[in-house]
């Protein structure tokens, strides 16, 4: 029988990865993302895994040696967050582009300056064109499940494209919630084993990886992992639904809250989108029809469900807990681009929200619905959520 | 880019799952100063063969030469122009011209 617990997003995805029982793990302690890797570690202590932890003096170090791992065939896994992130950056484009399966959950955290440890997704944003598949996680148990459907999706032969499990630092991860625990040998089942293509242990089928790729076929490597990328999009919703054939609960590209029949719809990803379930039912009790689109999926970013979520609306309005300076925010841009040829546009609005861990109050997220509802959007004009003037 | 393979016929990520294929890349394809040899000056020394850092000059032994070993050539498809034989030389007798001489 699955179990109930109560504890923290971080100790739920802890959980995910001692049942998926990886090869290896190797992680730099960052604020928010510290307990997932201190829980894990105990259980490494305990003997409740056969992991090698391999504690790393920098995250530069970490995903080097996850990269290293994954390309001996091991299955791997790490976590970060924001500035950890950043520093891991050139071999975060690396293990993309080196097809290799590794899951990194990211405890979503503000990149400084100035210098800030609380929640946004300025991180997640960093890495969007690293060749990652990126997860989105309302809470504790989307957290842990999608930690699980990661390694599946990533290990996959024609996908072959290392998953981020995105959850927000401190609201998600430092918070305490409950979140349905499935026996150990379910999630041993469903993730199987891994059986690497070019394992660099295997003596007896010698490879090379990570040769100089020159202007003869580093084009064409690119073109492959978009090829991954395509494959991860059409993969995604059979790996969702054997997870739902294992636990009931339904996984699709977007989460859709109410907006068959919605007017306006607001598009937020993670843990904001709970306040926003709550400010639409309130909405929906004065008779007013509005509704939410949850993205579960922002790498591939999933362009036609979009589209069927949202033509026809009368408004959309997107909310970014990240800026691109000088350009629209990351989730405004592509919502937007996304509905260029569809039958009947919304009305669209960007707003930008929570930086810095700065809280997200149902007040806020009515402003931007009754923005949306009094006709005041402004298709270009980037405005801001709890911001003072 | 004639020889080459398109994107859906390699493996992916740049593996390498052949053992043993450097053979396979040509890195003559870099040069661009071409070493020529003239055997009039040449005494066999095989310098060159020693310094080669692509193994690209042939050496043999031989009844005809002095010591007994002849410097037999160079392979232009793993020549890479970078004119260590040339600077080695005890006599000089490997010059470097550049590859635009060689064009048809
Ligand atoms: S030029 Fe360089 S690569 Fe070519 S034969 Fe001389 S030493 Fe070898
Ligand atoms: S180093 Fe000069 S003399 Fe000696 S074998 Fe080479 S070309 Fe001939």
């Amino acid at each position: 029988m699955p179990v109930r617990l109560e504890t923290t997003g971080a100790a739920a995805v802890a959980h995910a990865m001692r049942q998926i029982n990886p090869d290896v793990v190797a992680a730099y302690p960052i604020t928010p993302q510290t307990p997932v890797v201190e829980y894990f570690a105990t259980f490494v202590a305990n003997g409740e895994v056969d992991t090698v932890m391999v504690p790393v003096e920098s995250e530069h170090s970490a995903m080097s040696a996850v990269v290293g791992s994954a390309a001996a065939g091991a299955r791997t896994m790490t976590a970060t967050a924001a500035n950890g992130l950043a520093l891991m950056v050139e071999i975060v484009y690396i293990a993309a582009s080196y097809r290799l399966p590794i899951v990194m959950p990211i405890v979503n955290r503000a990149l400084s300056g100035p210098i800030n440890i609380h929640c946004d997704h300025s991180d997640a944003m960093l890495v969007r064109d690293s060749g990652w598949v990126q997860l989105f996680c309302e809470n504790h148990q989307e957290a842990y499940d999608m930690t699980i459907i990661a390694t599946k999706l990533a290990e996959n032969e024609k996908v072959l494209l290392p998953v981020m499990v995105n959850l927000d630092g401190f609201i998600t991860s430092h918070g305490a919630d409950s979140f349905e625990m499935l026996e150990d040998e379910k999630v041993r089942e469903f993730v199987g084993t891994w059986e690497p293509k070019y394992p660099l242990l295997d003596i007896a089928k010698p490879v090379t990886h990570g040769s100089i790729d020159m202007f003869d076929y580093y084009f064409e490597h690119h073109r492959q992992q978009e090829e991954g990328m395509e494959n991860a999009y059409n993969i995604i919703p059979e790996v969702f639904a054997e997870f739902e054939k294992l636990t009931g609960r339904k996984y699709d590209y977007l989460d859709l809250y109410k907006t068959e029949d919605a007017d306006y719809v607001m598009v937020v990803v993670n843990s904001t989108a709970s306040t926003a379930k709550y400010v639409v039912d309130e909405y929906r009790e004065k008779g007013i029809k509005v509704g939410l689109v949850k993205p579960w999926v922002f790498t591939p970013f999933p362009k036609e469900s979009f589209k069927n979520a949202l033509n026809g609306k009368k408004a959309v309005v997107v909310l970014d807990r990240a800026m691109s300076f000088g350009k629209e925010a990351p989730l405004y841009t592509l919502v937007k681009s996304s509905l260029y040829d569809i039958s009947e546009k919304p009305a669209m609005g960007s707003f930008v929200y929570g930086l810095g861990g700065r809280d997200v109050t149902p007040h806020m997220l009515r402003e931007a619905f009754d923005a949306a509802i009094n006709g005041e959007l402004e298709l270009d004009k980037q405005k801001y959520l709890g911001l003072r003037d | 880019m004639p020889g080459l393979k398109g994107w859906k016929e390699v493996p992916i990520a740049g593996v390498v799952d052949t053992p043993a294929t450097a053979r396979e890349y040509e890195t003559g394809k870099w040069r661009v100063m071409r070493p020529i040899v003239n055997k009039d000056k040449c005494i066999n020394c095989m310098q060159c063969w020693l310094y080669c850092p692509d193994m690209a000059i042939t050496g043999k032994t031989s009844t005809e030469t002095k010591n007994g070993l002849d410097m037999a050539g160079i392979d232009m498809k793993y020549c890479k122009g970078c004119g260590t034989c040339a600077a080695v030389c005890p006599v000089k007798a490997i010059e470097m011209k550049p590859e635009t001489e060689f064009l048809k």
